[in-house]
């Protein structure tokens, strides 16, 4: 079984307890890594290939759900939230996609691919001075993925993407932590804080670490390879993926 | 330190604010806004600073809450994180720094509600409360008690049709909004019951007539009142009102 993957499907602290989700045959395959370091593109590359793999596949992205993305979009724009209420709308999103767009495609044995998942909310919220166990505490209604593909970057190698790419924006420079008022700087140090602490949930929740400094081709070369072993991995077991395992999996501690 | 679920939560002890925290809670037709809206013009004339708040009501989440109930989109949770969302947003703007200036915040419906309201409809409990374990801790937490069948006659004396959720019609337990409503709201009542003893939520049998009540209301709020500083008076010259 490739690193990382987990048999069966469980929740993260008490799930649902309304929702009868019967068996979840598909795979919930999670790409994270901080702002800018490609995952769209990445994943965008997988897609195709997986379907010429005869796989269906169904993305899905923070901050994507019908119910609250325009919500999220204009209380970003009016810059007037603090880091509860934002963790709380994010929680929300995510309560939406994962009820009516993730289970639905699981049960159906889909390929779900998530554009960032819970552990970006731990990620920003302990940097941002939230409660990082009330974070956790709120996304206990997760379900675990089975496979976490962290693309790894270091704040050297992530500046020239971003300033050759989209630019720097407010958030991802988090400048509403007003670390300073040079753009520049703020980007480097809040994203310095953000991929340290993605780098700890690395090891928390053994994410699949992929050098993101690479090309393109190389880092997709690398995510078709885990992909492939864990996809192999759960053919030889199919078992444990079909069966309706909603153990409880209790909201762990920070070591 | 006395905590929920293992952990401290700010509904566990006394808020370090100079105001005044009141809340209200019961369900739909026990008469707790009318008993609030007494309360506030019983302060307002002596002069106390009062600031009203209301649940669910923040700009924020209207459009999305409106959305999801016009298209049956809401699940237990959604509806439960919505009004989480609603509740942080009032926290930030509408009740801590009037407590802070040393106001009384008077809300309709409070975290109880989410407790009550949010169990019922299937969410866990231990989640909901850590959820809105960010929340202060009221002053004085009154529950307004009233039997299933007197709300009911309230409610549809007073308008036409029992709104959706209220009658918990989302959850599909009957296909008539009365029969539903008597259903899910004697779920709330019995989680309301609990709560009183786990929150000392003050019980107030809201059967009897108005001007009743709302005696025994003011009698608990001057109790609370006791020690209350009021901070300097503004605006309208010295001190004089309406």
């Amino acid at each position: 079984m490739a690193r990382g993957a987990r048999r069966g499907k469980h929740w993260y602290g008490d799930g649902l307890p309304y929702l009868k989700t019967g068996p979840l045959p598909g795979h919930l395959i999670v790409i994270e890594g901080t702002d800018g370091v490609g995952r769209s593109t990445q994943i965008e590359l997988l897609r195709p290939w997986l379907e010429l793999e005869g796989y269906a596949v169904s993305n899905t992205g923070w901050t994507r759900s019908p119910l609250l993305s325009d919500t999220i979009n204009e209380a970003k724009a009016g810059h007037e939230l603090t880091v509860v209420t934002f963790s709380l709308l994010y929680a929300a999103d995510f309560a939406d996609r994962l009820e009516h767009q993730i289970i639905p495609a699981l049960r159906a044995g889909f390929i779900v691919i998530a554009d960032r998942y819970m552990y970006t909310a731990f990620a920003r919220n302990t940097v941002m001075g939230a409660d990082p166990h009330w974070t956790r505490q709120l996304f206990g209604c997760a379900l675990m993925p089975d496979l976490v593909l962290y693309l790894e970057i270091d704040v050297d190698g992530l500046v020239p993407r971003v300033v050759q790419g989209k630019g720097m924006d407010y958030w991802e420079s988090g400048m509403h932590l007003a670390l300073g008022n040079d753009i520049f700087e703020s980007f480097q140090r809040y994203q310095r804080r953000l991929i340290e602490e993605y780098n700890v949930l690395a090891r928390e929740f053994a994410f699949v670490s992929i050098d993101a400094r690479r090309s393109i081709d190389a880092i997709q070369g690398e995510l078709r390879e885990h992909v492939a072993a864990y996809l192999a991995g759960a053919r030889r077991a199919p078992s444990s993926l079909g069966s309706d395992q909603t153990a409880n999996h209790r909201v762990r501690r920070r070591g | 330190m006395s905590t929920v679920r293992g952990r401290p939560s700010a509904l566990a002890e006394p808020h370090p604010y100079p105001g005044r925290l009141i809340t209200v809670e019961g369900i739909d037709g026990s008469g707790k806004s009318t008993q609030l809206l007494l309360l506030d013009r019983w302060l307002t004339a002596r002069g106390f600073p009062v600031r009203f708040t209301e649940w669910n009501s923040s700009r924020l989440v209207r459009r999305a809450m409106k959305r999801g109930k016009r298209k049956d989109l809401l699940t237990p949770t959604t509806f439960s994180l919505l009004h989480a969302v609603d509740f942080a947003d009032r926290l930030t703007y509408q009740i801590v720094p009037p407590l802070k200036a040393g106001m009384i915040v008077l809300a309709d419906r409070y975290v109880y509600t989410a407790f009550s309201r949010d169990v019922a409809r299937g969410v866990h409990p231990a989640w909901v409360r850590a959820v809105y374990s960010f929340a202060p801790r009221p002053d004085l937490a009154l529950y307004f008690r009233v039997p299933i069948e007197v709300s009911l006659d309230r409610l549809l004396g007073g308008r036409a049709k029992l709104k959706y959720h209220e009658a918990g019609m989302d959850l599909g337990l009957a296909p008539d909004p009365a029969q539903s409503f008597r259903i899910f709201q004697s779920r709330v009542l019995d989680i309301y019951d609990r709560l009183a003893e786990e929150f000392e939520l003050r019980v107030i049998d809201a059967t009897g007539d108005i001007p009743t009540q709302q005696k025994v209301v003011r009698r608990m709020v001057q109790e609370v009142l006791r020690g209350y500083a009021r901070p300097p008076a503004v605006g309208r010259g010295n001190g004089a009102r309406g």
